[in-house]
C-alpha cells in the first residue's frame, strides 16, 4: 500500500483547499446571514492582486499575506457600505445585489485584463514520496489552512472584537444599547470575510492561474460546503469540507472532476433533507 | 385613476398585446419575426419564473436548468427518432421529473428560501460544467454525440405530427411560439383563480397560517415547482426547435440571471410583469449587442444592483402605483 500516504496527502489537500476557499463565505453567512454571491469574484480579485503585486516587484509572501487580503478587505468595506448595508435584513435582495456585483466584476475584469490566463510560478519546489513527485506548495496549503482555522477561532473566541461581533450577531439591539455600533461591526465582519477570500484567492493563484471567470470554479464547492456546514461558520465549514473532500477524491478516482462535484451536490441535497439546518444544526451545537 | 379604471386599462392592454402578437406575421418582415419569436419563447420561460417566484414565493435560480433540460432532451430525442411530437413531450416530462425529484428533497426538508436559492444556483453551475465535460466519442446517446462545449447542431424544427418531413417554416414556427405564450399565460390566469391557485397564494402570504388551516404547504410548493419546470421545459423545447441548436450556454449563469432580471424589472408577483420585463431587456441587450459599447455582463450586473436598490417592486407594479395614486 505505498499509495496510501499519497492518497492521504491528496485528501488532506482537497479538504484544505475547500476550507480555504469557503472560509470567507462562511464568515459572512454564519455571522451576518448574508450570502455573498460575489464570493468567487472576491477570490478572483485576490488572485489578480497577488499576481500583479508580484509582477510589480513585491515579495511573494508579502503579496500573499498582506497586500491581497488587505486590498480585498478594503474593497469589502466599500461593497458593504454601498450594497450590503442598505439591504441588511433583506436576505434575498442582498443575495441578488451581490450577484449583480459578481456579473459586473466578471465583465470589468474581462474588459481590462482580457480573457487570457495570468499566472505565477509556484515557489518551494517539490519532494519525492514513494517515487512520485509532490509539490511542497500543496503541503504549504494544508499547513496554512490549519493555521488559519486556529487563528480565526482564537480571533473570534479570545479577542474583544470577536466577543463584540458574536454579541452583535446574536442581538444587535442589545449590543447597540450597551454602546457598540452594530454598523461598524457588520462592516468589519464583511471586510474580514472579503479579506479571507482575498487571501484564499492569492494562495490558489500560483497553482491554478487566474482568469475573469476563475471565481465560478470555486463557488460551486464553496456554496455546497457552507450551506451543508450550517450556521456555525468554523466548525460547519471544516466538518462539511472534510466530508466533501473525501467524497470528491473518492469519485475522482472513477471519473473526471465534474463528477466529483456532482456527487458533492447530490450528497448535499440529500443531507439537507435529513438535517435542514446543516451539519451544525444537528451536531456540534454551541460550537463556533 | 381608480382601481376599477386600472383594471379596464389592464384588460385593454392585454387584449391589444395579444392581438399584436398574433397579427405580427402580417405586419413585419421575416427577419424581425424570427427575433420576436425568440422573445416569445423567452416570455414563456419568464412566465415559469413569474409562477414559481411571483405566485408561490419560491426563489429559484434553476428555471434555466429546466429550460436547458427540456432543450437537450428534445434535441437528443428528435435526432434519434422520426417526428417531433414524442420528443416535445419527452422534453417537458424530463424537466418536470427533474424538478419533482429535486423539489421533494428541498421542500420536504423544509429548507429556507436562501438555501433553495443557493442549491438551485449550484445546480445550474454544475449542469454547465457537466454538459461542457461530456464530449468525445463515448459521450453519445443513440446516434447523437453530446459534443461538450460545442453543443448539438442540426436539431430539427417542430413538424406536424404524422408527417416527419414537414418541418415548420419561420412563420408557422412563430405562430406556434406566440400561441404557446398566450395559452400559457391564459392557463396560468385560470389556474390562479382555482382553489389550488388560491391556496398557493395563501401559502406565499402566510405559510404557517395556511398549514394551521390544514394545507400541506410542502405538497403545494412541490406541485407548483413542478408545473413551473414543465413550462420552462416547454420553452426549452421551443427554443431548441427555433434555433436548431443547443449548447451548454443554456446552463450559463448569466442566462440564469437574466430570467431573474426580467422578473425583477417587470415586477415580481404579477404574471404579465416578467414577460414585459423579458421583452424590454431582450430589446435592450440586442440593441447593446449591435452597438458594441461594452461588455453585456457589466450592463446586466449594473441593472441588477440598481434594480434591487432603487426599484424593488418592478416596472408594472411601480406604474400601477403611480397611475392609481394620480387619481
Amino acid at each position: 500500500m505505498t499509495f496510501l500516504p499519497e492518497l492521504l496527502l491528496q485528501i488532506l489537500h482537497a479538504v484544505s483547499a475547500l476550507v480555504l476557499t469557503s472560509m470567507g463565505l462562511a464568515v459572512t453567512f454564519g455571522m451576518m446571514r448574508v450570502i455573498n454571491f460575489a464570493h468567487g469574484e472576491f477570490l478572483m480579485l485576490g488572485g489578480f492582486v497577488m499576481i500583479f503585486a508580484v509582477r510589480a516587484g513585491a515579495n511573494f509572501w508579502v503579496a500573499m499575506f498582506i497586500i491581497a487580503p488587505l486590498s480585498l478587505a478594503a474593497f469589502g468595506l466599500v461593497v458593504e457600505r454601498l450594497l450590503i448595508r442598505p439591504l441588511y435584513g433583506r436576505i434575498l435582495d442582498s443575495m441578488l445585489a451581490t450577484w449583480g456585483l459578481s456579473l459586473t466584476l466578471i465583465g470589468l475584469t474581462s474588459t481590462f485584463f482580457g480573457y487570457s490566463q495570468k499566472g505565477l510560478p509556484t515557489p518551494l519546489g517539490s519532494f519525492e514520496l514513494f517515487g512520485h513527485g509532490q509539490s511542497y506548495y500543496n503541503v504549504f496549503i494544508i499547513v496554512i489552512t490549519f493555521a488559519l482555522v486556529i487563528a480565526l477561532y482564537a480571533f473570534l473566541r479570545k479577542t474583544t472584537f470577536g466577543l463584540l461581533a458574536r454579541g452583535t450577531m446574536q442581538n444587535a439591539q442589545m449590543a447597540s444599547a450597551i454602546g457598540v455600533n452594530p454598523h461598524a461591526i457588520y462592516a468589519a465582519t464583511f471586510a474580514l470575510g472579503a479579506g479571507l477570500a482575498g487571501f484564499a484567492g492569492a494562495v490558489m493563484a500560483p497553482m491554478t492561474g487566474v482568469v475573469p471567470i476563475t471565481g465560478l470554479s470555486y463557488i460551486t464547492q464553496a456554496f455546497i460546503t457552507v450551506i451543508t456546514g450550517g450556521a456555525n461558520a468554523l466548525t460547519g465549514t471544516v466538518a462539511a469540507a472534510a466530508l466533501f473532500g473525501l467524497i470528491e477524491q473518492g469519485v475522482n478516482v472513477f471519473g473526471n472532476a465534474v463528477f466529483g462535484q456532482a456527487a458533492m451536490l447530490a450528497t448535499a441535497i440529500v443531507l439537507l433533507r435529513l438535517m435542514p439546518a446543516g451539519i451544525t444544526g444537528r451536531f456540534f451545537r454551541g460550537s463556533l | 385613476m381608480s382601481t376599477a379604471h386600472y383594471a379596464i386599462l389592464q384588460k385593454l392592454l392585454l387584449t391589444g398585446a395579444t392581438l399584436l402578437l398574433l397579427a405580427l406575421p402580417w405586419l413585419v418582415n421575416v427577419a424581425f419575426l424570427v427575433s420576436v419569436n425568440s422573445c416569445d419563447i423567452m416570455g414563456i420561460l419568464a412566465l415559469s419564473m413569474a409562477l414559481v417566484w411571483g405566485t408561490a414565493g419560491i426563489f429559484s435560480f434553476g428555471q434555466s436548468v429546466f429550460f436547458g433540460i427540456g432543450a437537450y432532451v428534445y434535441a437528443i430525442a428528435s435526432l434519434n427518432m422520426d417526428g417531433t411530437a414524442i420528443p416535445l413531450l419527452l422534453g417537458i416530462l424530463a424537466a418536470t421529473l427533474s424538478a419533482a425529484i429535486l423539489g421533494y428533497f428541498l421542500f420536504y426538508g423544509r429548507i429556507s428560501e436562501m438555501y433553495l436559492a443557493v442549491i438551485t444556483l449550484t445546480l445550474s453551475l454544475l449542469f454547465y460544467q457537466l454538459i461542457n465535460s461530456l464530449s468525445g466519442p463515448q459521450a453519445r446517446i443513440g446516434v447523437v454525440s453530446l459534443g461538450g462545449y460545442n453543443g448539438i447542431p442540426g436539431v430539427p424544427t417542430l413538424s406536424i405530427p404524422g408527417l416527419s418531413d414537414s418541418q415548420l417554416g419561420y412563420v408557422p414556427m412563430y405562430c406556434v411560439s406566440a400561441v404557446a405564450l398566450i395559452a400559457t399565460y391564459a392557463g396560468l390566469r385560470m389556474l390562479l383563480v382555482t382553489a389550488f391557485g388560491q391556496t398557493i397564494i395563501a401559502i406565499r402570504e402566510n405559510e404557517i397560517r395556511a398549514e394551521l388551516l390544514g394545507y400541506d404547504s410542502r405538497a403545494y410548493k412541490l406541485a407548483i415547482f413542478s408545473i413551473g419546470a414543465a413550462i420552462a421545459g416547454l420553452a426549452g423545447v421551443l427554443y431548441a426547435s427555433w434555433s436548431n441548436f443547443v449548447s451548454p450556454d443554456l446552463f450559463d449563469l448569466a442566462f440564469a440571471g437574466q430570467i431573474i432580471i426580467w422578473a425583477m424589472a417587470g415586477g415580481v408577483g404579477t404574471l404579465a410583469g416578467p414577460v414585459v420585463g423579458c421583452f424590454a431587456i431582450q430589446a435592450l441587450t440586442t440593441w447593446l449587442g449591435t452597438k458594441q459599447l461594452t461588455d453585456t455582463n457589466i450592463v446586466l450586473g449594473l441593472i441588477f444592483m440598481l434594480a434591487v436598490l432603487f426599484l424593488p417592486s418592478g416596472i408594472l407594479p411601480g406604474l400601477r402605483a403611480r397611475l392609481v395614486k394620480a387619481a
